[in-house]
């Protein structure tokens, strides 16, 4: 489509570089001059969606390489530094782990693009399967960057997906042990992932930039699916085409400063803020939710080996699709029967992606099977077969033709597309979250929550000291400094305040000239001190039971929401489950548990808790604390004040993710406004 | 990309005294960075083990091989399913042995696999007694 490009730049100094180098030709003949399909719709701005995804990716992940440490040790505590404590770090997290899920969301509507219009067929098959290949590296790279943060899911999400490659026959255990550099998951691991994790990006630029020339070589496909054949059949590349990506991105942008900024944690998992742990597996472990429909069909296969091959068998075959599907017809708007067993097929992923995030048994299982055999079906029988039964309606002679048929006004139907599988994609992991066994905590009102939400620093102030007075004797703080307490956005104290508070405490420094450690008055720098030396310590003084460290703990407790509220709550914004749990639990105890319950010895009732048996005694009672500014000395009210202050010690720069939200959204709003009476202004002599 | 020779040489035998392991009781050691479970078997649990018949199960061993002779009471296994390796709960499941919260699985009292997606028993590692109440790992 393109030829040699017939640029020339008239600057004498470009000139001379051009004869030398002749890079501006080349990006004028691909991106200026370069002739698109006058009929593209909006499905085909995701193309530019991914690049700027990529490019996002890149970006915010070598600015966090800089701050991460890749140790076992050392990981967790790194990624919550960077969240606490490097400018904007908060920002670059959140905007590379909700950049992953939308690189995926945007990923599987170019791929249902892909699969709609037929863009795969001939002459696009080494296109379409460079496109594949792509995808099962970014499989890889999100998969080796959720194992970095080094959190229970992390952990146990890469132990059973190194475990997958123990099924190869024969040289399965050595295959293992390669990946792990060990005898188990561990240090080595994580230093092998990290490399990779920087590695491969860069190699799905490569292969992007194969996928770009294998794209200009045979020309985008269209709506019509018949190739352009006249000039009146295209349109150049810049300003048309350039103007509308322009506007998707921006529409993009918008949906991904949702999650940036008002739910950073809806995609994640609560487990995931507790650190990693060898000893412990946590009750239900599920892969993010791009891997959910794959994860379904591994388990849904009652053998080992066939789950892993079906599994990794559900993506090869992609690649064979320009030979599955034989019919001439490009596009399914004019197949009337595949177009209905495609939309058919998007619920049949959907369904698995919905199973995958369930526990596996009884319904499930047999529900599992049954969309698996389908997946396949629709590959192995229905495209083949299809091709041979199905008498396509007639297609348009040109695309000129079909522009001068149709009609505008699909911007509305895109977004709200966009909007609702958006929600139903994504929302699919919260029902595997936390325990069933547990009664679901009560809403409760919380001055944080919503878009404009805000700490009540009376609340911050109090749940301080029902923290320094009860919970402390039991529970560390670790990652929460004295110093944080003077920040904005935080319990309102004074640079001095804070530092008369950090001087109460005895911080143990040392060694000293002669060797030996001593304690010295706290610090405005000094970390609030954790009151056991050591696990093992605090469990030996607590029957058993470690209590946990609480600086984040209302970010890594949450309860199962379930369907249809995951939906709401995307919506609503609603992220409070956390606090939700921790003041139920609170408040949650009972002197006696109900007939034919059995509490073990060294337990006590707790309604919200689950399995109900806490080794935690009532920690709160009436009067025990006593407030300076009038506030009710009730357990709901120390719930409450200490919850607000635990949620703010889990985020202290929430107060600033939510300002710079809304200018975020102002600007992004007006953006797409004016980019879209730009694109209808340029458009409009082409329509 | 194979391990490096701290982490082999971090993985040599380690002994480990069985002495405070009270019958029906077990103990979590950590090797080679993987749990490994000793149980205190009672009676009954080694009379379960042993009077299973080997046919009816998935990956047929007899009990006598997966524990030392003379020393019926003692099971040492690697505690990771041998599905996709996740950590399973001593005392737990339907036949008294062993249940994985993962995927399901479920083994009895000899480790061996029962129910579940999981291929093959949890593997026995290898361990000598140095005593009547020590052994030692790898």
């Amino acid at each position: 489509m393109s030829g040699p490009s017939d640029f020339q730049p008239t600057n004498p100094a470009l000139k001379w570089i051009e004869r030398r180098l002749p890079i501006m030709g080349l990006v004028h003949s691909s991106f200026v001059a370069y002739p698109t399909p006058r009929n593209l719709n909006y499905w085909w701005t995701f193309g530019a969606i991914l690049s700027m995804m990529l490019g996002l990716q890149i970006l915010t992940g070598v600015i966090l390489a800089m701050h991460y440490t890749p140790h076992a040790d050392m990981a967790f505590k790194s990624i919550e530094l960077i969240v606490r404590d490097v400018n904007y770090g908060w920002l670059l997290r959140n905007m590379h782990a909700c950049g992953a899920s939308m690189f995926f969301f945007a990923v599987y509507i170019h791929m249902f693009r892909g699969l709609y219009y037929g863009s795969y067929k001939e002459p696009r098959e080494i296109l379409w399967i460079l496109g594949v290949i792509i995808y099962l590296l970014m499989m890889a790279t999100g998969f080796m960057g959720y194992v970095l943060p080094w959190g229970q899911m992390s952990f146990w999400g890469a132990t059973v997906i190194t475990n997958l490659f123990s099924a190869v026959p024969y040289f399965g255990e050595s295959i293992v042990t390669l990946l792990w550099g060990g005898y188990a998951v561990g240090n080595p691991t994580l230093n092998r992932f990290f490399s990779l994790h920087y590695l491969l990006p860069f190699v799905i630029a490569g292969v992007v930039v194969l996928h770009v020339w294998a794209l200009h070589v045979a020309g985008q496909n269209n709506p019509a699916g018949v190739e352009a054949k006249t000039e009146k059949d295209t349109v150049p590349f810049t300003p048309y085409a350039t103007i509308k990506d322009a506007f998707g991105v921006s529409c993009f942008m918008l949906f991904f400063a949702w999650f940036i900024f008002y739910m950073p944690n809806y995609l994640g998992d609560a487990d995931n803020y507790i650190p990693a742990n060898p000893g412990v597996t946590p009750a239900h472990i599920v892969p993010e939710w791009y891997y959910l429909p794959f994860y379904a069909i591994l388990r849904s296969i009652p053998n080992k080996l066939a789950g892993v091959v079906a599994m990794f068998g559900a993506i090869i075959i992609l690649a064979f699709l320009p030979w599955l599907d034989n019919a001439r017809t490009r596009s399914s708007k004019y197949r009337p029967l595949a177009k209905q067993f495609f939309w058919i097929f998007v619920v049949v992923c959907l369904g698995l992606g919905y199973l995958g995030s369930q526990p596996p048994e009884g319904i499930y299982v047999i529900a599992g099977r049954i969309l698996t055999f389908l997946y396949f079906a629709y590959f192995l029988i229905l495209l083949p077969l299809l091709s041979r039964i199905e008498t396509p309606r007639p297609v348009p002679n040109s695309i000129a033709d079909d522009v001068l048929a149709k009609h505008g006004g699909k911007v509305a139907s895109v977004v709200v597309a966009l909007v609702v599988a958006g929600g139903l994609l994504v929302g699919g992991t919260q029902n595997a979250r936390a325990e069933d066994h547990g009664v679901a905590p009560p809403g409760n009102k919380w001055s944080f929550s919503g878009p404009m939400g805000k700490f009540d620093r009376g609340a911050l102030q109090r749940g301080l000291k029902v923290y320094k007075e009860v919970c402390a004797s039991c529970h560390g703080l670790s990652y929460v400094a004295f110093r944080n307490l003077a920040e904005a956005g935080g319990p309102g104290y004074s640079v001095a305040q804070a530092a008369a508070f950090a001087s109460d405490y005895k911080v143990k420094d040392g060694p000293d000239d002669k060797g030996e450690m001593f304690e010295r008055a706290g610090r405005p720098a000094d970390y609030f001190p954790s009151p056991f030396p050591n696990e093992n310590a605090a469990r030996a003084a607590n029957g058993g039971a470690f209590p946990p460290d609480l600086s984040l703990i209302t970010k890594a407790r949450s309860y199962k929401r379930g369907f249809p509220m995951f939906l709401v709550d995307f919506f609503t914004q609603y992220q409070e489950q956390g606090p939700d749990y921790v003041t139920a639990v609170l408040q949650g105890y009972e002197d006696k548990p109900p007939a034919g319950f059995s509490l073990p010895e060294g337990s006590y009732y707790n309604k919200y808790f689950p399995g109900h048996a806490i080794k935690m005694p009532k920690p709160l009672s009436d009067g025990q604390v006593t407030y300076d500014d009038g506030a009710p000395a009730t357990v709901a009210q120390y719930s409450k004040d200490v919850t607000t202050f635990l949620m703010w010690t889990a985020e202290p720069h929430m107060e600033a993710r939510k300002r710079l939200g809304l200018q975020v959204f102002v600007f992004l709003i007006l953006l797409t406004g004016l980019l879209y009476f730009t694109k209808k202004k340029v458009w409009a002599n082409a329509h | 990309m194979n391990p490096d020779a701290a982490t082999i040489a971090a993985g040599a035998p380690i002994e480990v005294d069985l002495t405070p392991i009270a019958e029906g009781q077990d103990i979590k050691v950590f090797w080679r960075g993987k749990p490994i479970y000793i149980s205190h078997r009672t009676k009954k649990q080694i009379e379960e083990a042993q009077k299973v018949s080997l046919s009816s199960l998935p990956d047929p061993q007899p009990d006598s091989a997966r524990v030392k002779a003379g020393h019926d009471q003692w099971l040492v296994v690697i505690g990771i399913c041998t599905h996709l390796g996740c950590i399973p709960i001593a005392h737990e499941g339907s036949y008294d042995g062993f249940f994985c919260p993962c995927h399901g699985s479920v083994y009895d009292t000899s480790g061996r696999i029962r129910s579940g997606p999981a291929p093959s028993n949890l593997p026995v590692p290898p361990y000598t007694f140095v005593s009547d109440t020590k052994i030692q790992i790898g």
